[in-house]
C-alpha cells in the first residue's frame, strides 16, 4: 500500500500552491479517502476507529478536568467532588472521562482479540502489532495512574499494592519503590508525580498511535480471509465505504457509552473509591479496575511475589513475540480448524481470569487462577508453535473477491448483490 | 463465513447466559450478613427523580437525629434550595443557615469570631475534628454522610456462571441504588438480640425466632466463623455494640438511631421507622449525587439524539454498500 498513489488533484490556486510546498492534503487524501481497504472487512475492523475516537475523547475531557483538579494529598478527593457538584457540567466531564477509560479498554481488548483471531500479527504486520502492544502497555500505565488521581480508598490502596510490586526486584527493588513513591510510603508526593505522568502519557500514546497507523498504511489492513489484496477488485476505497461503516459502528458504540455515562456512571467503579484515601484503614478487598483483573489474577496465582510480578509482566510482554511463536502460514483462524478451538479456549481463560481476579485469593479461586494462568502461557508457548506445525488448514479462497463471491457457492453478480443487501 | 468471529462471540455469550439460568451455587458461602432486598426508589431508573417532600422529610430526619453525630460536610445551605434537591424556599434555607453560628476570621484585630451562617456556608459538622468525634462516641468514628449512598454497596453472591447474567441485568436495568438499599437496610436492621444458633456436627445452624424463644439457653451469636476442618466459632456480641443484620460483621457501634414516632412529620406521612429510614436514605442519595436529575434528564435526550444518529448512519452505510459485494 505504500506505493499507493494519491489521486488528489488540487482544484484552485491556493491548493495548488500549498500542494507544491507541503502536500499534506495530498497525503491525507491518499491515506484516508481513496486508500484501498479490503471489501470483506467485518465490524471487528471498526474498533481501530473507535479507539482513535476514545483517545481524543479522553485527551479533551481530561484536559478540561485538569483545569479543575488539585493533585495534592489534602485536596485531590475534594476537588473531584467539587467537579461533580459545583463545576458546570463537571459531573458530565467526570463521567465521560471515568467511564471513557473503561470503554477505551473494552475497545482495545476486542481490537486485540480480533488481531489474534484473524492473525493480524503475522508477517508483514509484526511492527504494526508490536506498536499495538506498546500502546496497550502505555494505556495500562495511564489508566492505573488516572485511577490513582481520584485519591479514594481504592485508588490509594491500589497504588500501594501495585507500587509495592517493584520491591520484589532483587537488590534494587526497595530503592526503586522509594524512588517511585518519592518517600517512604505512598503519599501526596506520589500523587503529584502520577498526575504529571498521567498528563504526559496520552501524548506518548498519541505518538505511538501515529506510528501504528503509519505501519498499518504501509502493509495494508488484514481481513477475515487473511489474504492480501491482490487485484483492484479485492478492495474498495476507504471513503465512503470503510468510513461509513466505521461511522455507523462508532454511532452504536457511543450509544452504549452514553448509557453508562448517564445512567450507570459508577457501575464500573468501586464503591470504596467514594471514601477519601486513608492510609490508616485498609479496605477488606483491594481490587483493581476491571480491565486489570486478568493480569491481577495471574499475579496472585504465583505463590512467590517476584514470580508473580514476572508472570504478570510476561503475560503482556509475550504478546510482542506472537509473530514468531505462531508457526502457521495461514493467518485467519477461520481456516484453522484446530487452532480455532484453542483460541476460543484462550479467550475463555482470559475472561475467567478476569472473574477470578475480582475474587478473594483463597480456596478454589486460587486453584482455578493457576489452571487458567497455566493455560494462558501454554497457549502462547506450546500450543501456538505446535498446532501451526501439525494442523492441516482448510483450503483458502483464491482471493478476497473470490471469498466474497463464493459465500456458500458460486454466485452471479446479482445474487452477490442480494447477499450483500442481506448483510 | 466472514462473520465466524462474531458467531463465535455470540455462542460464547449464549453458553454463558444459558448457564446463568441453571440454579445452584458453586461457591456456597458461609456467614456474611442477611440478604439485602432491593427497594423501590423514586430516583431509580432512566426517568428517576427525587420527590421534594421526601427529601424535605429526609433532611428533617437527618437534622433532628443523624446530625447529632454525623456530618454532611460536602453540602452547603444553598444546596438545600437548589433545583433537583429538597428545593426548600431560599428564604427558608437562609433562615436555617442563620440559626447556626459559624466561626470566621481572623478580623482586623486578628481574632476569630462567630457570625450567623449564610447560604454559601457548608453545613457545620457536629464535631470539630475526628478525635473529638471519637472521644464522644466511645472510640467509634461516625462517618461523614455526604457520599455514604455511593460509598456503600450490596454484596452479591452468585455462582460464577450466573455472574454474566446478573451483570447484564444490572446494566440493562441501570441498577445504581445498591448504596441506598444498604443504608436503608442498616437503619432498619437492628434487633435487640442476635439470632440463636444450635450445634449440629460441629456446625452452628441458625434457628427460627420461635425455636429461640422456646430454648432460651441456645447461644446467641452476632456472627459465625467457619473454617474447613474445625468446628464453627460463635462470635458473641461485644460490649457496647448492637446487633445489625446487614452491617458487615453484624456488630455496629451506633445505637438504633430511629424508632417509630422519633420524628414529628408535619405533612401527614406516618412516622414509622421504615418511613424515616426511607426518607433519610433518599436525602442522602441526593446529597451524594445532587446532579442526578439533571444527569438523567440530559441522558434521555442524549440517548434519543444518539439513537437517531446511529440509525441514520446505519441507513447511509447500507445505501453506500448496496450493490457492492462484501
Amino acid at each position: 500500500m505504500s506505493d499507493h498513489a494519491s489521486t488528489y488533484e488540487p482544484k484552485n490556486g491556493f491548493s495548488k500552491w500549498l500542494d507544491a510546498r507541503l502536500p499534506v492534503v495530498r497525503m491525507m487524501h491518499g491515506q484516508f479517502i481513496d486508500f484501498p481497504t479490503p471489501r470483506n472487512l467485518n465490524y471487528m475492523w471498526t474498533w481501530g476507529g473507535i479507539l482513535t475516537f476514545m483517545l481524543v475523547v479522553q485527551i479533551l475531557s481530561g484536559l478540561v478536568l485538569s483545569m479543575h483538579y488539585q493533585p495534592s494529598d489534602a485536596d485531590a478527593f475534594n476537588s473531584v467532588e467539587a467537579i461533580r457538584r459545583d463545576v458546570n457540567y463537571g459531573w458530565l466531564l467526570r463521567n465521560i472521562h471515568a467511564v471513557g477509560a473503561s470503554m477505551f479498554f473494552l475497545a482495545v481488548y476486542i481490537h486485540m482479540a480480533r488481531g489474534l483471531f484473524y492473525g493480524s500479527y503475522k508477517a508483514p504486520r509484526e511492527i504494526l502489532w508490536i506498536l499495538g502492544v506498546i500502546i496497550f502497555l502505555l494505556m495500562m500505565a495511564a489508566g492505573f495512574m488516572g485511577y490513582a488521581l481520584v485519591w479514594g480508598q481504592m485508588s490509594f490502596w491500589g497504588v500501594t499494592v501495585i507500587t509495592n510490586l517493584f520491591s520484589a526486584i532483587p537488590l534494587v527493588g526497595t530503592a526503586i519503590t522509594k524512588w517511585l513513591w518519592g518517600g517512604y510510603a505512598v503519599s501526596g508526593v506520589t500523587l503529584n508525580r502520577f498526575f504529571s505522568l498521567h498528563f504526559l502519557l496520552p501524548f506518548l500514546i498519541f505518538g505511538v498511535v501515529i506510528l501504528h497507523v503509519w505501519a498499518l498504511h504501509v502493509v495494508g489492513q488484514n481481513n477475515p480471509t487473511g489474504l492480501e489484496i491482490k487485484t483492484k477488485s479485492d478492495s474498495v476505497p476507504m471513503y465512503p465505504y470503510a468510513i461509513m461503516k466505521d461511522a455507523f459502528a462508532l454511532g452504536v458504540f457511543v450509544l452504549f457509552y452514553a448509557w453508562f455515562v448517564f445512567f450507570i456512571p459508577n457501575y464500573l467503579g468501586d464503591a470504596d473509591n467514594f471514601i477519601e484515601a486513608n492510609p490508616l484503614s485498609t479496605p477488606p478487598h483491594i481490587v483493581p479496575e476491571w480491565y486489570f483483573l486478568p493480569f491481577y489474577a495471574i499475579l496472585r496465582s504465583i505463590p512467590s511475589k517476584l514470580g508473580g510480578v514476572i508472570a504478570m509482566f510476561s503475560a503482556i510482554a509475550i504478546l510482542a513475540f506472537l509473530p514468531w511463536l505462531d508457526t502457521s502460514h495461514v493467518r485467519s483462524a477461520k481456516y484453522r480448524p484446530l487452532f480455532k478451538w484453542f483460541l476460543w479456549a484462550f479467550f475463555f481463560a482470559v475472561i475467567a481470569l478476569g472473574y477470578l481476579g475480582g475474587k478473594p485469593a483463597e480456596g478454589d479461586y486460587v486453584m482455578w487462577s493457576r489452571v487458567f494462568t497455566a493455560y494462558y502461557f501454554l497457549f502462547f508457548l506450546v500450543i501456538m508453535p505446535i498446532v501451526g506445525l501439525v494442523e492441516t488448514p482448510r483450503k483458502l479462497p483464491n482471493s478476497i473477491m473470490d471469498a466474497v463471491l463464493r459465500g456458500g457457492g458460486p454466485m452471479s453478480a446479482s445474487t452477490a448483490t442480494a447477499a450483500a443487501e442481506k448483510r | 463465513m466472514k462473520h465466524s468471529f462474531l458467531k463465535g462471540l455470540a455462542c460464547l455469550g449464549l453458553t454463558v447466559s444459558i448457564g446463568a439460568f441453571v440454579p445452584g451455587s458453586a461457591f456456597a458461602s458461609g456467614g456474611g450478613t442477611d440478604h439485602i432486598e432491593a427497594q423501590h426508589w423514586s430516583f431509580a431508573g432512566v426517568r428517576g427523580h427525587f420527590e421534594r417532600n421526601q427529601l424535605q422529610r429526609g433532611f428533617q430526619v437527618y437534622k433532628e437525629v443523624c446530625s447529632t453525630c454525623h456530618a454532611v460536610k460536602r453540602l452547603s445551605f444553598r444546596n438545600l434550595a437548589e433545583k433537583g434537591g429538597p428545593e426548600f424556599p431560599e428564604e427558608g434555607a437562609k433562615g436555617l443557615a442563620e440559626t447556626y453560628k459559624i466561626v470566621d476570621g481572623p478580623n482586623d484585630q486578628g481574632k476569630m469570631f462567630k457570625r450567623p451562617g449564610r447560604l454559601s456556608d457548608r453545613i457545620p459538622s457536629p464535631f470539630s475534628n475526628d478525635a473529638e468525634a471519637r472521644s464522644a462516641n466511645n472510640g467509634a468514628l461516625p462517618p461523614d454522610l455526604s457520599l455514604i449512598a455511593l460509598a456503600r454497596k450490596v454484596e452479591t453472591e452468585h455462582a460464577f456462571w450466573q455472574v454474566p447474567f446478573f451483570m447484564a441485568k444490572d446494566i440493562v436495568m441501570n441498577y445504581q441504588e445498591g448504596g441506598a438499599d444498604y443504608v436503608h437496610a442498616v437503619l432498619t436492621g437492628y434487633s435487640d438480640e442476635p439470632p440463636a444458633y444450635k450445634e449440629d456436627h460441629g456446625h452452628l445452624i441458625r434457628v427460627s425466632a420461635e425455636e429461640a424463644k422456646a430454648n432460651p439457653k441456645l447461644p446467641r451469636c452476632a456472627s459465625i466463623t467457619s473454617e474447613k476442618g474445625s468446628p464453627d466459632v460463635c462470635n458473641k456480641l461485644a460490649d457496647g455494640m448492637q446487633y445489625n443484620a446487614y452491617f458487615p460483621g453484624n456488630q455496629i457501634a451506633m445505637p438504633p438511631p430511629l424508632r417509630d414516632g422519633a420524628v414529628k412529620y408535619t405533612d401527614g406521612t406516618p412516622g414509622t421507622l421504615d418511613n424515616y429510614a426511607r426518607d433519610v436514605t433518599a436525602f442522602l442519595a441526593w446529597a451524594a449525587d445532587p446532579k442526578l436529575e439533571e444527569r438523567k434528564r440530559l441522558g434521555l435526550m442524549t440517548m434519543l439524539y444518539l439513537a437517531v444518529t446511529a440509525v441514520l448512519l446505519g441507513f447511509a452505510k447500507r445505501r453506500v454498500w448496496s450493490g457492492i459485494p462484501h
